[in-house]
């Protein structure tokens, strides 16, 4: 489904991303993994067209993301998204946060987005948050707002960029968990995280990156079994000692 | 000085003032609703990767930076009409002037507001599939419009003063109004003490006014 073909990438002189290949399969989760600084958020920014890239192509169910022709925001309206820092709109309440798309994008009516809008935030577990800001939430709250804002434009697949890394830890585990879910359900995603325990339980496959390039991409069994890299190993002991 | 304070002079002198306050009132209406209109186009178009855009707007900016108010309003009294042959008549050539002039103001504090809303920001709108300009509208301005908010009420406080300066095309504003009738009457005291008042009342009503919007649409 989501086909990432020798991409190379360039800030000014400095080059990002190497000869990136990779592909992903329907219904398939792939965890991206690896030191800061690896190109990790900028591959999977790539994917929807949020990074421009220089060379190679990246297919989405058939369309190329860099072909100048691609309507973009017909493409990214299939992809979700969820960032870092949640990047919920501070001005509108939650429920207009996930409507927001529905309504301008999809076109629903708006009784119809807030049915759906509702129905997810029952998914997410936060129904009677539904009529407050974004900064009213705490940091696990405001993501699982952000998951569901990414679900109610139906996406045919969820791109991750690491949507745990600015929690405090407790917090960790309530978006874990919708994300366990949504894997299991069957969600095309790729994730990029540190959480080695979530690529365990449900990710089918780890590339690991560094200094730009795919050093590994293999199943996950086999990648935490025996990574074959000396970098991976390195960075797997560092993470998984404690 | 203080003990002849006359209160009759200043309620004499209602209907006088009353008519310049509204040539205040309509001058600074005008300009600020204006001025923030075009400003927030040049604003757009001083950040356009365009560079034609940018390059007008950037230039419109530094051109009317650079100009002292009273300037514009001449060259809009006398040398627009000796270039078109037609008199714009003093109050349209203020109203103008004074817009065009705000509005480069406005540019700097707006494009100044919209880059204080983070890329991250505008990456999450266009991630669910907003097309650029949605982004702009439903994401960026409202973020934009709210953080400017202090910055507008002082640009308005000064154009509101800036006002008095279109005695110099013949227009009774509020203080040539009170001044007219200081002269007039011999009533220095009284009036510019009523117009200091007028002044400070309004400038406060407008300050609390705000307070109370941000407080309303606090982030």
């Amino acid at each position: 489904m989501i086909a990432i073909h020798n991409v190379n990438k360039w800030f000014d002189e400095f080059q990002v991303l190497k000869d990136c290949s990779t592909k992903v399969d329907k219904g398939e989760v792939v965890v991206i993994c690896g030191p800061s600084g690896s190109g990790k958020s900028t591959l999977i920014k790539c994917v929807n067209g949020l990074e421009p890239f220089q060379e190679g192509t990246i297919t989405v169910n058939g369309v190329s993301v860099g072909d100048k022709q691609t309507n973009l925001p017909e493409l990214r309206s299939h992809i979700g998204m969820v960032f870092q820092n949640f990047e919920l709109f501070p001005h509108m309440t939650v429920l207009e946060n996930i409507g927001l798309g529905q309504t301008k994008v999809l076109g629903r009516e708006p009784s119809e987005a807030e049915a759906r809008s509702m129905k997810l935030l029952e998914r997410v577990g936060l129904t009677d948050q539904a009529s407050k800001h974004p900064a009213q939430l705490s940091g696990g709250q405001q993501q699982r707002v952000a998951i569901a804002r990414a679900l109610a434009m139906d996406p045919i697949a969820m791109l991750f960029d690491e949507p745990t890394s600015a929690l405090d830890p407790e917090m960790i585990n309530e978006v874990l968990d919708v994300m366990v879910e949504l894997a299991q359900e069957g969600m095309t995603m790729i994730v990029v995280t540190h959480e080695m325990g979530f690529a365990r339980k449900v990710a089918d496959r780890v590339v690991f990156m560094d200094e730009g390039q795919i050093v590994e991409d293999d199943t996950t069994d086999a990648f935490f079994g025996t990574p074959r890299s000396d970098r991976a190993q390195s960075f797997l002991s560092k993470i998984l000692q404690h | 000085m203080f003990e002849q304070f006359d209160f009759h002079v200043i309620i004499n002198a209602m209907p006088i003032l009353w008519d310049g306050m509204l040539i205040t009132l309509l001058l600074a209406v005008v300009a600020i609703v204006g001025g923030i209109v075009i400003g927030t186009v040049l604003a757009l178009m001083r950040l356009s990767r365009f560079t034609p855009f940018s390059l007008v707007a950037g230039s419109y900016v530094n051109f009317f930076r650079s100009m002292p108010l009273i300037l514009v309003i001449f060259w809009f009294y006398f040398l627009v009409p000796m270039a078109t042959g037609q008199a714009l008549g003093g109050l349209s050539s203020v109203l103008i002037a004074f817009t065009l002039f705000e509005a480069a103001y406005y540019c700097e504090i707006i494009r100044a507001g919209i880059q204080s809303v983070t890329r991250n920001q505008i990456n999450a709108g266009l991630a669910v599939g907003l097309s650029y300009p949605q982004t702009m509208r439903y994401i960026v301005l409202p973020q934009a419009f709210r953080n400017m908010v202090p910055v507008f009420l002082t640009q308005a406080i000064v154009l509101f003063q800036d006002t008095s300066l279109v005695y110099v095309v013949g227009l009774k504003d509020f203080l040539t109004a009170a001044d007219l009738v200081a002269v007039r009457d011999n009533r220095v005291v009284e009036l510019f003490i009523t117009a200091a008042v007028v002044y400070l009342a309004i400038c406060l009503a407008g300050s609390l006014w705000v307070k109370k919007l941000q407080r309303k649409y606090a982030l």
